[in-house]
């Protein structure tokens, strides 16, 4: 039962308040890609112990979508933010810096 | 036998007796008694049959615990199996009975297996019914089944009620003994918001039981103002018989709080849920004694020095006359010595350590009791009730030096932390080799969303033993919680002042005597409920299952409802030393939530019948009602399957509403179908990407059937999409469908194209839809007047606004059945006056309501889809011939 602040409503929502979505930053291969792309797209995700990057809804406040950063082994989120952003911004990946020193992500570091 | 005394007893009152009925039989106890205490009381020691081998046993413990005392309570709707007596508190009129056994509890065809325990060894049905295969079906499993589980599953409805509460704090404590007191009155004096539960009806825990002293006077007293002091304070919420019962993430905690278990039928709810979210959590759980293994430890008689002290000093109970302690630690001589100054006969302390106690020893060698250091107990003899004890000496193989009458073995093998709570949600333990025990680790707590411990633990959960100590700990606790969570330093941090006496260090003892024969080893219980013994152990060790995870599968030791709270420590200490391994690298079985069973009624609390799930209601519900509807739920909503009119049965109805349509007239409400505007300057290529076919290039005025598919290409929804302006479309959904596709296509405006300027919004609910079928569709709607719905003005897969019968709608000449047929959508509050007038003008069309096996029946003549019967998630457009509506460019 985890807790995650919203980065819209700017208050923290229990789990049940919120919906799950998977992995973050999905690059999305559409229509003319390979079927590489596609698949990798379609099925391929990582599922770490640690460091993990999150989509989540805030499916019973204010309907929107938001990231969140944390670690699938302890539970401690490094941050939670808005949606529309093609990777994790400098003020997350800092605090992540701090607690996980070398991290890396995907292709995020 | 066991009897009530004439004195002691501090928590029951003597002025309030009541009776109760055990297997039929009326029985006398008194209130404050559990029902274990009122059992003990009328001399019945015998409490349950144990599961594998049907053995007799009597209660062994005096709380959360206990193993072998399960009973079913109450009858009918209040009916509740595997109960456990110990902290089931008595209530006159309560109606017990034991389990496990045919035709009774005295005497049991079951205990036949007892006699054939060396052919019923561990894994005995791993290794018996895998052959032959065929044997399985008809002959293994109905025997396995009808000797499976303990208790019968109750029958009937649960008459009771239940209930949840949601509770927020700043610092939950659990527990309510005295490190539970301190933690939350000094957490409570930094001023932050405390909760404070204890799952037994009485606070202060085992204190005045082992007759502590607080400040120079009997534990009790400090006890009772503290409690007092604490629930007089407005930010302190202080709860007892509520069980912390479950820590998980991020702060949140169950606790489960019993009610009316003992005051049954009297309105309030029986049990009740505490959902609570804090920000620290004390956890000052206590200990839980050891069993001793030593043979024939089953015997009704032989219970823990603990439990025998509290029957004795909180109920005034005897559990017999000639009571034998055996220990390998100082707590075990209070009992005796409680024993003695209450005038009954301490025959002997058998004492496994070879240098025997303290202080303690002192006193009850002073108080006249004998006292044997170095010696075991080689077995004990008796069946339904303990006789005597043999004594021998610890080191030895077990050759018997003397025996010694008695009706109780009173026995200590140390105590266990109770770790669990701790444990839930990640926090480790360390294992204290001069103590004995697994203690929580303090730098690996659980980890809270901060990335820092969100657990304490205080007292003796947290492996101090001594009261001054528990005290100490359990002040440091509260304050550092009080501290975590922003609460102001108190200034008054004087803590109480408790004693108890010196003790000497106790001496692990996992097998008693230590070199016992396997014919010993095989009759030294582990875990009583589930039937484990040390030999049982030794062969699983010996049969290569070496993980005490798959030990314990192997040999089900801790598997049962008491979930190895007696079991464990010995059971994986016994697997150790058949491994030649340490403690340490063996570790535990993982602990998981609930604590102890809590009741499936709680956890669902009010969302029963009704309120189970809101019921989503057109605005026309009532008059089908009113009219036959045989209801249907569809996606949260109730629709009308058919209409019974007269004695027909449903089947006819459904066939008469598909003629009457075919050949009439028939009207449907279709409000439940989902209805999304999409709206933008990029709405029309947004949609594009929604549906298999092309929108952006659908006329003003017109509609188009569309698909949906998920991004690999399965079939998702269907509807039909109406452009409404150059910048706006209103998408159709299926009637279960709508959330999810208003959903969906915030997902990827949100998510992928959050640049794009659209805006969709969900009005399923703000309009009513009849759709108005048949050969006499348009008739009935001219007679009621108003908009031009000719098929010129009106062609089929067009859309207008106008008005019928004085009522603003927005008619679609759109068909799901094949014949003429107009959709109608009218603002949600005009719904049911427009239905009725419809029905009123289509009476001489020959108008007829039908339900949605008469829509399902028309679609499919005409070969219509339906999304969740023709598709399953794993469908294409190609499957179902529907490549029609598949853009080209999108092939």
């Amino acid at each position: 039962m985890l807790v995650l602040n919203c980065p819209y409503c700017g208050l923290d929502k229990d789990e049940t308040e919120l919906s799950a979505g998977g992995e973050a930053h999905l690059k999305r291969f559409g229509p003319g890609s390979s079927d590489e792309d596609f698949e990798g797209y379609l099925f391929e995700r990582t599922n770490p112990k640690g460091l993990h990057f999150e989509r989540w809804r805030c499916a019973f406040g204010c309907g929107k979508w938001f990231h969140a950063a944390r670690c699938t082994a302890t539970l401690e989120v490094f941050g939670t933010y808005k949606a529309q952003t093609l990777e994790p911004p400098k003020v997350i990946k800092d605090v992540i810096t701090t607690k996980r020193p070398g991290w890396s992500w995907r292709n995020f570091s | 036998m066991s009897v009530r005394l004439a004195n002691q007893g501090r928590l029951i009152d003597r002025m309030r007796p009541l009776s109760f009925s055990f297997n039929g039989q009326k029985m006398q106890g008194y209130h404050g008694d559990t029902l274990a205490a009122s059992l003990l009381a009328n001399d019945q020691m015998l409490m349950g049959r144990s599961f594998k081998y049907h053995r007799p046993r009597g209660v062994v413990a005096s709380g959360a615990e206990e193993p072998n005392a399960l009973m079913n309570l109450g009858s009918e709707g209040h009916f509740e199996p595997n109960a456990r007596a110990t902290t089931t508190e008595t209530f006159e009129g309560l109606l017990a009975t034991s389990q496990n056994h045919f035709p009774s509890l005295e005497f049991d065809i079951g205990a036949v297996n007892s006699k054939l325990a060396r052919f019923l060894p561990t894994g005995f049905y791993y290794k018996m019914f895998i052959h032959p295969r065929s044997f399985w079906k008809h002959i293994y499993e109905p025997i396995i089944r009808k000797s499976a589980g303990l208790g019968k599953a109750p029958k009937a409805r649960d008459a009771d009620k239940y209930e949840h509460y949601y509770h927020h704090c700043e610092v939950l404590v659990v527990g309510g003994g005295i490190a539970g007191l301190q933690a939350a009155e000094s957490a409570a004096a930094a001023g932050v918001r405390v909760m404070l539960v204890e799952q037994t009806a009485h606070w202060g825990g085992r204190a005045p039981v082992d007759g502590v002293i607080i400040d120079g006077a009997p534990a009790d007293e400090w006890i009772k103002s503290t409690i007092a002091k604490l629930s007089s304070m407005t930010n302190v919420v202080v709860r007892n018989r509520t069980q912390g019962s479950g820590i998980y993430d991020h702060g949140y905690a169950l606790a489960y709080e019993r009610v009316a278990d003992h005051t049954p039928r009297d309105q309030r709810p029986r049990h009740r849920l505490w959902r609570v979210r804090c920000k620290q959590i004390v956890t000052a759980t206590g200990a839980i004694e050891r069993p001793l293994s030593f043979a024939r430890n089953d015997i009704p008689g032989v219970m823990l020095a603990s439990a025998v002290r509290d029957y004795l000093v909180n109920y005034g109970v005897s559990a017999g006359d000639r009571t034998v302690v055996v220990t390998n630690n100082d707590d075990a001589y209070r009992t005796a010595l409680f024993l003695k100054s209450a005038g009954l006969d301490v025959p002997a302390i058998i004492d496994a350590r070879a240098e025997g106690g303290g202080e303690l020893m002192a006193q009850a060698i002073a108080a006249g009791i004998r006292v044997e250091t170095g010696r075991g107990i080689a077995k004990v003899k008796g069946g339904k009730r303990v006789t005597a004890v043999s004594l021998c000496a610890q080191v030895g193989e077990g050759s018997e030096i003397e025996e010694i009458p008695c009706d109780v073995v009173a026995m200590s093998g140390g105590w266990s932390p109770v770790v669990h709570l701790w444990s839930h949600c990640g926090g480790k333990l360390f294992w204290d080799d001069a103590k004995a025990m697994f203690r929580p680790d303090v730098n690996k707590p659980p980890i809270g969303s901060n990335g820092e411990g969100f657990v304490i633990v205080a007292g003796i959960a947290s492996g101090h033993l001594r009261s001054a100590e528990v005290i100490q700990d359990a002040g440091q606790a509260g304050l550092t919680a009080a501290e975590l969570v922003g609460g102001k330093k108190a200034k008054d941090t004087k803590l109480p002042d408790a004693q108890d006496a010196k003790e000497a260090a106790m001496e692990p003892v996992w097998l008693m005597p230590h070199g016992a024969s396997y014919k010993l080893r095989s009759k030294a219980w582990l875990d009583f409920q589930n039937d484990v013994k040390v030999s049982d152990v030794q062969l699983a060790a010996q049969e290569g299952f070496e993980s005490v995870e798959h030990a314990k599968r192997y040999t089900t030791l801790g598997m049962a409802t008491d979930q190895g709270k007696l079991s464990n420590i010995n059971g994986l200490a016994t697997l150790s030393e058949a491994l030649n391994s340490d403690i340490p690298s063996i570790g535990t079985t993982t602990f998981r939530p609930p604590y102890t069973p809590i009741s499936m009624a709680s956890l669902a609390g009010e969302a029963r019948g009704e309120l189970f799930q809101p019921v989503r209601k057109t605005p026309m519900h009532n008059w089908h009602d009113a009219h036959g509807a045989d209801w249907e739920p569809v996606g949260g909503w109730r629709r009308p399957y058919a209409y019974i009119q007269n004695s027909e049965t449903v089947d006819q109805a459904v066939h008469r509403e598909v003629i009457n349509t075919r050949e009439n007239l028939g009207i449907l409400d279709a409000s439940t179908l989902g209805k999304i505007i999409v709206k933008g300057p990029d709405a029309g290529k947004f949609l594009d990407m929604m549906y298999t076919n092309m929108m952006s290039n659908l006329k003003p005025g017109r509609c188009r059937y569309g698909l949906m598919c998920s991004e690999n290409g399965f079939l998702t929804d269907d509807g039909v999409v109406a452009r409404v302006d150059e910048q706006t479309w209103l998408c159709h959904t299926t009637s279960g469908g709508a959330d999810r596709i208003h959903t969906h296509m915030e997902e990827w405006l949100q998510t992928e194209w959050w640049d794009w300027k659209v805006w969709v919004v969900n009005v399923t609910e703000q309009l009513a839809q009849v759709a108005v079928v048949g050969p006499n569709a348009r008739k009935v709607l001219e007679k009621l007047g108003g908009m031009d719905l000719s098929t010129k003005t009106l062609p089929f897969m067009a859309w207008a606004d106008g008005e019928i019968g004085g009522f603003s709608c927005r008619a679609y000449r759109i068909s799901f059945s094949g014949e003429l047929s107009y959709e109608i959508a009218i603002p949600a509050n005009r719904g049911l006056d427009f239905w009725k007038m419809v029905v009123e003008a289509g009476a001489e069309f020959g108008i007829n309501p039908y339900g949605t096996e008469c829509l399902h029946i028309l679609r499919a003549e005409k070969g219509f889809i339906m999304i969740g019967d023709e598709t399953d998630g794993t469908v294409i457009p190609q499957d179902l011939g529907l490549s029609w509506a598949v853009s080209e460019k999108k092939r």
